[in-house]
């Protein structure tokens, strides 16, 4: 039987033992599975289009790119799945605690950190928020491995150092990584490193495995998404494997939290600081 | 619902300690604080760890999530005595730790108790760990010595051979170290400090042989074969039958006799005080050997095997060196008058004699009878170690 085929990008050298670990489940619970890795999510885009993969491991920028484009085609394509910790994230936008800004409206005309250019979480979907309340400030981009969708966390780490370094006013990073930068030690609880949270957005949820149905849904699917969503992370072999992949547990796919970047992608489709 | 107020802490600050504590005590809590960042940082925070988290009018209701890192963890056996048989997924884990399923398989092959063990392990070791000793300032260094020169030669001989046996002595036990379970944790602190006395005693003897010289003695192949036959013996049992028992057994015996015979202060002090460590040495390997004896019926024989073994592959090399041999004559004459060689040469004749009766009693309390203690003793390697 030929392999259900899995793409993902290669944001990060822990891709690799992550599918290879699930790789090794697939398998073992019978479903022949096999995975190929891209280096921009661009690529596995297209190669998902053109049907040499089955299944991709999407951001949600190439959820929508990919569901545009099989649309154009009057194909259809699905999210079937989606981690814990995809649901529900929000981007704050940050200040250092001694800046004169208090408020996002002082953002107006002020240089904004963001992460790389394709970034939902720490560029599109921050930026297209403030612009939504008729804020736009100076973009300055911190491209970390264009391509990853903002994946690889070096962007927004590069945002902070910049806000900390004085030069740019504000900084847009997603929520969770105000707490991981602390624990770094990048940013302070308290002191010349402390930060303020100015504007947070509306919650969006993140990545999916993508499928599309058209000309025809891939015939182990049924299985795969039944394996994936039967993941326990209290089996001792899968935990290490969910614990790299940051989640407690995978959960059905939704599509009605993208829509904050859908604004985000028609919003910057043509602005040439995101080209 | 518990109510777990935060005051004005923050999740950058240490709240998670609160919110956890409230979440183990009651799977439902509700969370409330005044920190500025707290609802940015808290439905991260869950989201990350599981936990379910909805806004309510005076602060976040909380509920545990159920992934449970701890499902199927289990004790690596009890603090008070290591298990019979110590599993390899019990990895580095403290003895009687809670270990997470899944960590990682080490190669850890000396995992069965009858093999390591000795209820004296403790002990042992609380009487190394106490009677560790500063070479600094244990040893005098600057203490007279106004023997000749060519009994100082014999002195540098001897520290040589001393040097080249306690290297053998450090890193035998060292490569079985690095393969015992951690279950055995007073076994590994013992063979531990003692690979640490050797390092010690190597430090001492080398200063010792540098008091007056500026080089070292000679090395000879026979006792390099000799040592060799211990480096490459692959089962515990056997390498701390051969070495602690027989060897560093004998040992002793030679430490004393350099003692009681030494010119000056200083070599008798760095044999007292390395003789002292050997003997602990001794005792462990004696101990876990007969423990190991009683539970395996078929282990003396293994080792009556090792020596027969072993005297077969040495029986083509002279043994000890003539030059050790001569030092250890010259060293108990003190002088070369035809007197005191006789007396050294009859000193040295009773060393081996006293060796072999150590070697003898040791065998006897293994469990050999008289007869083949005898037989097996004198097959010993004549290089002493």
């Amino acid at each position: 039987m030929t392999d259900l085929l899995l793409g993902a990008v290669a944001y990060d050298a822990k891709v690799v033992p992550i599918w290879d670990g699930f790789r090794e489940f697939f398998t073992s619970n019978g479903l022949p599975f096999d995975f190929v890795l891209y280096s921009t999510y661009e690529r596995q885009v297209q190669a998902h289009l053109r049907g040499e993969i089955d299944v991709a491991w999407n951001s949600p920028l190439a959820w929508i790119q990919t569901d545009r484009a099989a649309r154009a085609e009057g194909r259809r394509a699905e999210a079937i799945a989606m981690r814990d910790t995809d649901r529900d994230l929000t981007s704050i936008v940050i200040v250092r605690s001694d800046s004169a800004i208090h408020a996002a409206t002082d953002l107006r005309d002020k240089r904004i950190g963001v992460g790389a250019a394709d970034s939902p979480q720490a560029t599109l979907i921050p930026l297209a928020s403030l612009a939504e309340a008729a804020i736009e400030g100076r973009v300055v981009r911190h491209d970390v491995l264009l391509g990853k969708h903002g994946d690889h966390i070096g962007g927004e780490r590069d945002a902070v150092r910049a806000l900390l370094a004085g030069t740019v006013d504000a900084a847009c990073i997603i929520d969770g990584n105000r707490l991981a930068f602390v624990r770094e030690g990048l940013i302070g609880a308290t002191g010349p490193t402390a930060v303020r949270v100015v504007h947070q957005t509306a919650a969006y949820d993140h990545c999916n495995f993508t499928v599309l149905l058209d000309p025809s849904p891939p015939p182990l699917l049924g299985r795969f998404r039944e394996l994936l969503l039967g993941m326990s992370y209290e089996d001792p072999k899968l935990r290490p494997l969910l614990d790299l992949e940051g989640l407690k547990a995978w959960l059905p796919g939704r599509t009605e939290g993208y829509a904050a970047l859908e604004r985000a992608v028609d919003r910057f489709a043509t602005n040439p600081v995101f080209a | 619902m518990e109510t777990v107020p935060l005051s004005d802490l923050g999740l950058d600050e240490g709240a998670h300690l609160l919110i956890e504590r409230g979440l183990a005590r009651c799977g439902s809590i509700e969370v409330q604080g005044t920190a500025a960042n707290l609802a940015v940082d808290l439905p991260a925070w869950c989201r990350a760890r599981g936990h379910a988290i909805e806004r309510t009018r005076s602060g976040f209701a909380i509920r545990r999530g159920t992934a449970d890192r701890w499902c199927g963890a289990e004790r690596a056996g009890s603090i008070a005595r290591p298990v019979d048989h110590a599993p390899v997924r019990w990895g580095l884990a403290a003895r009687g730790a809670l270990v997470e399923a899944g960590a990682p398989e080490l190669d850890l092959p000396l995992a069965r108790k009858q093999d390591v063990w000795a209820d004296e392990a403790a002990r042992l070791y609380a009487q190394a760990a106490a009677a560790q000793w500063d070479p600094a300032t244990a040893i005098p260094w600057d203490a007279p010595h106004d023997h000749p020169a060519e009994i100082e030669d014999a002195i540098v001989q001897i520290m040589t051979y001393l040097i080249e046996n306690e290297t053998a002595a450090l890193l035998v036990p060292v490569r079985f170290l690095g393969r015992l379970h951690p279950q055995f944790r007073e076994v590994m602190q013992l063979l531990a400090i003692q690979a640490a006395d050797e390092a010690r005693h190597i430090e001492v003897f080398t200063r010792r042989a540098c008091l007056r010289r500026d080089t070292l003695g000679l090395s000879t192949a026979g006792g390099q074969a000799s040592l060799a036959s211990l480096f490459d013996e692959p089962d515990f049992a056997i390498a701390s039958f051969l070495l602690s028992v027989l060897g560093e057994g004998s040992f002793l015996s030679l430490l004393w006799f350099i003692r009681d015979h030494a010119p000056d202060p200083c070599t008798r002090e760095v044999a007292r005080l390395a003789a002292q460590d050997e003997a602990r040495h001794v005792a462990f390997g004696l101990a876990h050997l007969q423990r190991h004896a009683r539970e395996d019926a078929r282990l003396c024989d293994r080792l009556a095997a090792a020596i027969e073994r072993r005297h077969a592959a040495l029986a083509h090399t002279a043994g000890l060196n003539g030059e050790v041999f001569d030092a250890l004559i010259l060293l108990a004459a003190g002088g070369w008058e035809p007197a005191d060689l006789r007396r050294g040469h009859a000193a040295v004749v009773a060393l081996q004699r006293t060796m072999d009766d150590g070697r003898r009693q040791r065998l006897n309390r293994l469990g050999f009878d008289s007869v083949r203690a005898e037989a097996l003793s004198a097959l010993h390697t004549r290089n002493f170690m």
